[in-house]
């Protein structure tokens, strides 16, 4: 091998690397790294297997993928926070081009087009949420809920931050971790029947030391809260800041936010264009209106719409640059880097492609679907298909306590009929017991459903 | 036929421009740019429209103004962008140093495609992604064996995301000893990457930056005059970004456990390192690597992304969970770990990333692990010869010994034409090539970094310095042509006066601009 000249390294052929040696004047590559101290230097062979050649690499590539069992083989009912949905062949297209797939840092010259396509990304948001500024992606929802907290904080000079009970426990193990030390956390509680938020318990725990109230709408739990307009008012009394975790694919036929007094807004991409990818499509998103006092601590970048010297040129760059760490290191808003960019252009794409008509179809055929699912479920015995009453879009939970099994039990059992069970909530509700969140989008068929419902029939009248 | 002579250099250079309007500008009322999915007649009729289960206030008043755009022109659009993007499988891309711009092989992101890991839910059944299961396992062992750590993370998505992970394990290992409140200090270099201070901040530490001595190395008697009982920790990239590397790290990594702080490894410069050195042997606690850099994943315009974390034994129970673990011949998911700092990031990462690293490292094996870095110093030094001998460049600190990168100055270009760093990076557009300055602060005075890696062949060096030759000689010459430049570019010179900074002015989203600019007549409503 090391005497082949390896396709992804030129200048491995030996007269090439010679006459570089030349110019640098010295005889070895050895000699380049004399700055290593001898006994840092790594004398032995890495135990990592033998170089494969393309064909070979392929083969074992695709032979490991080909243990797996993906969604497009089993039905599946997990969401959770990372979606099944339809993903437009065009917003596969878009993010495979090799320029975008391969573009980094470029300036607002050569990388005109990179700058566009975000700006158009935070554009096309900004309408679904209805707010005017929403940054470049961070990593994904949790840590841009984390963020517009931490934002929270730093607007009010407070530090107590105040969480509904039903936001996901995974979510919040992140928005702790990056709270702590700074930040203290409380929870809300809720009504288990309805899922909604226990307004007098809100009030209770509201208090001039709160700088935030986080609550997600859909909830994890799939159901809709529909006080938001009551939370907003209790947190505006006491100064607090109102964030709204938001799964953005309800948008077409749920109030945004926004119109029930949010302050921040944020949530997932993923539903918008990216594929699963094992939890590989999520992205975060925040908004919050054009308010310098809110703009200004954004740890994101945002890209804006500037002119140039040519008259009727668009031209782009970073708004408030100077607020990143990107400028002042530790003196910055929180940190920036590398975080989801591609992810943010196929969102827009995705936005373009379903404009005004589609977002509010797609969000009606998931309600259409999950409803029908409940309805389906609700007459099988000993099965409750939605524990919570409220209104829900795209999930909720099956009540499976009367059923005498596990979630467990029933979950292995639907995987033999290939059929992938919602996720188990008995460990992070266990107020709900032996229950399950089940995700029904557009991608379900009634068939699909009527599926799950016999077997899951069967399951549990054995 | 006549032979047809031929510059190899981009000196005609026009980039593609389109002139492609703002995507709100295609709106013709009407048109559809996707079928979407509908729930069948049988569903409709057993539940009607489904949304009149909301109530009233929760629904949304009117539907928001998106475009409508039939789908040839969306994409016609997006394509249009795309060209107007200098991606790096077109340009001789080392003009971003610290970044590691290497070449991202074709095979990769046709496996990535292969829909048993595109659509895989990450809460599947784990006897479902045994084979997703492996490869993140495999690709734990390569990771081992190139830092001499012992468990990695795939986690964290992103190299500040990494930073951050190792910060929150600063903190929580010291929480376990009683020690937190007692060390609040974290130790850094002011040439390393901003996020390492950053992030830092996030979990609480108060920052002590060490600036270099006079031939560019972190000074170990500043490094022993700040360290204490306060000392949480030590985070440094080495080389750091001026691509010295530091020989004396292993009496660093000693004053800093000495003092009972933990290091930490910033191996976003390891290019130059894969084979050569490790991060266990120079005393290190934690590192990471990214895995869009040194690892060969695309950079996708700023992510997704993964920043690989690993760490020693002592330090395998605060990872974030779930790590993927052997079990006889199963592969499980371990969130079991008993100090864990619970989770950076929802689910398991960029698997698709982990899943193009592994390949990359497949691809190569060890001899070929260590070509690279070897390649990638060669190609460095090569270039650091070359264009130090450019008019007007110069190379501070130390001379000679450098690895993967080279941190250059224009100091004496400016003080003698006016021309400035920033300058040259919009000339250097004017010939197909990316170039970026320096993060801030420029310690060095008008700077730039080269990372030239290994894919680049000796003929492409050459075409990069020929631009760079050319640059100089053009600010000596006719500095105009470079202070008024791009000409070649997507666009002209941009007008940043007050439109980014002051709030009054700045546009931060279409729908801003039109209020501001326009007028609000342009924007469309749509009633539901």
């Amino acid at each position: 091998m090391s005497k082949k000249v390896h396709p992804y390294i030129p200048n491995m052929v030996s007269e090439v690397k010679q006459e570089m040696l030349d110019e640098i004047g010295v005889h070895s590559i050895k000699e380049l790294y004399s700055c290593i101290p001898e006994e840092l230097q790594f004398d032995g062979t890495m135990n990592i297997p033998k170089a494969l050649n393309e064909l070979e690499l392929r083969r074992h590539i695709e032979g490991l993928l080909n243990k797996n069992s993906s969604t497009n083989e089993y039905l599946n009912f997990l969401g959770a926070g990372c979606w099944q949905h339809f993903v437009p062949a065009v917003c596969d297209e878009v993010n495979q081009r090799a320029e975008f797939l391969t573009a980094y840092a470029g300036e607002p010259y050569e990388d005109h087009g990179r700058f566009q396509a975000l700006f158009e990304y935070q554009s096309l948001m900004a309408e679904l949420v209805d707010m005017e500024v929403v940054n470049v992606p961070t990593f994904d929802w949790a840590q841009a809920a984390a963020t517009s907290i931490r934002m929270a904080s730093r607007i009010t000079k407070r530090s107590k931050v105040l969480l509904a009970n039903t936001v996901s426990p995974e979510r919040k193990k992140i928005i702790t971790n990056y709270g702590t030390p700074q930040l203290t956390f409380e929870d809300v509680n809720f009504n288990l029947d309805t899922g909604l938020m226990d307004l007098a318990d809100l009030e209770e725990k509201l208090s001039s030391d709160v700088a935030a109230i986080y609550f997600e709408n859909p909830s994890y739990l799939g159901f809709i809260e529909s006080q938001g307009q009551e939370i907003s008012n209790l947190a505006k009394k006491y100064g607090a800041i109102m964030i709204v975790g938001v799964d953005p694919i309800s948008l077409g036929v749920l109030a945004p936010p926004s119109q029930y007094g949010a302050d921040i807004v944020c949530g997932d991409l993923q539903p918008l264009g990216m594929h699963m990818n094992y939890s590989g499509g999520q992205a975060g998103f925040i908004a919050t209106h054009n308010d310098p006092k809110f703009v200004n601590e954004y740890p994101s970048r945002l890209f804006g719409i500037i002119p140039t010297v040519k008259e009727g040129e668009y031209g782009f760059g970073d708004i408030a640059y100077d607020r990143t760490s990107f400028a002042d290191r530790e003196n910055g808003k929180e940190s920036v880097g590398t975080q989801t960019a591609l992810w943010g252009i196929t969102a827009g794409v995705y936005l373009s492609l379903m404009g005004p008509n589609g977002i509010y179809d797609l969000g009606q055929a998931i309600m259409q679907n999950s409803q029908y699912a409940v309805m389906q479920l609700n007459k099988i015995k000993n099965i409750r298909g939605s524990r919570i009453t409220s209104p829900f879009f795209k999930e909720f939970i099956i009540d499976f306590n009367d059923t005498g099994l596990t979630v467990e039990e029933i979950n292995s059992q639907l995987l033999e009929h290939k059929i992938f069970g919602g996720k188990d909530l008995s460990k992070e509700f266990p107020q709900y017991g032996q229950s399950a969140l089940y995700c029904v989008t557009e991608v379900h068929t009634k068939e699909d459903i009527d599926k799950l419902v016999s077997v899951l029939s069967k399951i549990v009248t054995k | 036929m006549k032979k047809i002579q031929r510059q190899t250099v981009n000196i005609d250079f026009h980039q593609a421009k389109w002139n492609e309007p703002i995507i709100f500008e295609l709106h013709q009322p009407g048109e559809v740019g996707v079928e979407v999915p509908q729930a069948s007649e049988e569903v409709v009729s057993t539940v009607g429209d489904g949304v009149s289960t909301l109530p009233q206030h929760m629904k949304r008043a009117s539907k928001p103004n998106l475009p409508e755009i039939g789908q040839a022109r969306v994409l016609r659009h997006y394509v249009r962008l795309s060209q107007e993007t200098l991606g790096s499988d077109f340009n001789v891309e080392i003009g971003q140093g610290t970044c590691t711009m290497k070449y991202i092989p074709k095979i990769n992101e046709l496996l990535i495609r292969n829909p048993k890991i595109m659509e895989l839910h990450p809460l599947q059944d784990v006897s479902t992604v045994q084979g997703m299961l492996e490869i993140i396992h495999n690709m734990d062992l390569a990771m081992r064996e190139i830092s001499g750590m012992d468990a990695f993370s795939f986690q964290p998505s992103g190299g500040t995301q990494a930073l951050f992970a190792m910060a929150s394990i600063v903190r929580k290992y010291f929480e376990v000893k009683g020690e937190a409140d007692q060390r609040n200090e974290i130790i850094t270099t002011i040439f390393s990457h901003p996020s390492q201070a950053a992030t830092a901040v996030v979990k609480g530490y108060k920052i002590i930056t060490l600036h270099p001595d006079e031939n560019g190395f972190p000074d170990i008697e500043k490094l022993k005059e700040v360290v204490s009982e306060r000392t949480a920790g030590f985070v440094v990239a080495n080389p750091e970004d001026t691509g010295i590397y530091n020989s004396k790290i292993k009496e660093f990594t000693k004053v800093v456990h000495d003092a009972g702080g933990i290091c930490y490894y910033d191996q976003a410069n390891a290019n130059g390192l894969l084979g050569i050195t490790r991060a266990k042997e120079a005393g290190f606690d934690m590192c990471f690597f990214n895995l869009h850099k040194t690892f060969a994943a695309p950079h996708m315009c700023g992510g997704p992304a993964t920043g690989a974390l690993g760490v020693t034994e002592e330090l395998k129970p605060y990872l974030p969970g779930p790590i993927v673990e052997k079990n006889g011949d199963q592969y499980v998911l371990n969130d079991q770990l008993e100090h864990s700092i619970g989770k950076v990031r929802s689910f398991h990462g960029v698997a698709q990333t982990v899943l193009r690293s592994y390949a990359w490292i497949r691809a190569l094996g060890p001899e070929g692990l260590k070509a690279v870095a070897e390649t990638a110093v060669l190609n460095n030094n090569y270039l650091y010869s070359k264009v130090s001998k450019i008019r007007g460049a110069s190379v501070p600190y130390v001379q000679g010994q450098r690895l993967e990168q080279v941190r250059y100055s224009w100091e004496q270009l400016e003080r003698e034409t006016g021309v400035t760093t920033e300058d040259v990076q919009r000339r250097m557009t004017d010939f197909g090539l990316h170039y970026w300055t320096s993060h801030h602060p420029y310690i060095v005075p008008q700077p730039f970094t080269l990372e030239p890696t290994e894919s680049y062949s000796k003929a492409d060096l050459d075409e990069y310095i020929y631009a760079l030759e050319q640059i100089s000689k053009e600010a000596y010459e006719t500095p105009e042509v470079v202070k008024n430049a791009p000409q070649n570019s997507t666009i002209h010179q941009l007008i940043e006066a007050d439109y980014l900074d002051d709030p009054t002015k700045w546009c931060i989203s279409w729908r801003v601009y039109q209020e501001k600019v326009k007028g609000k007549e342009e924007i469309t409503s749509y009633n539901c």
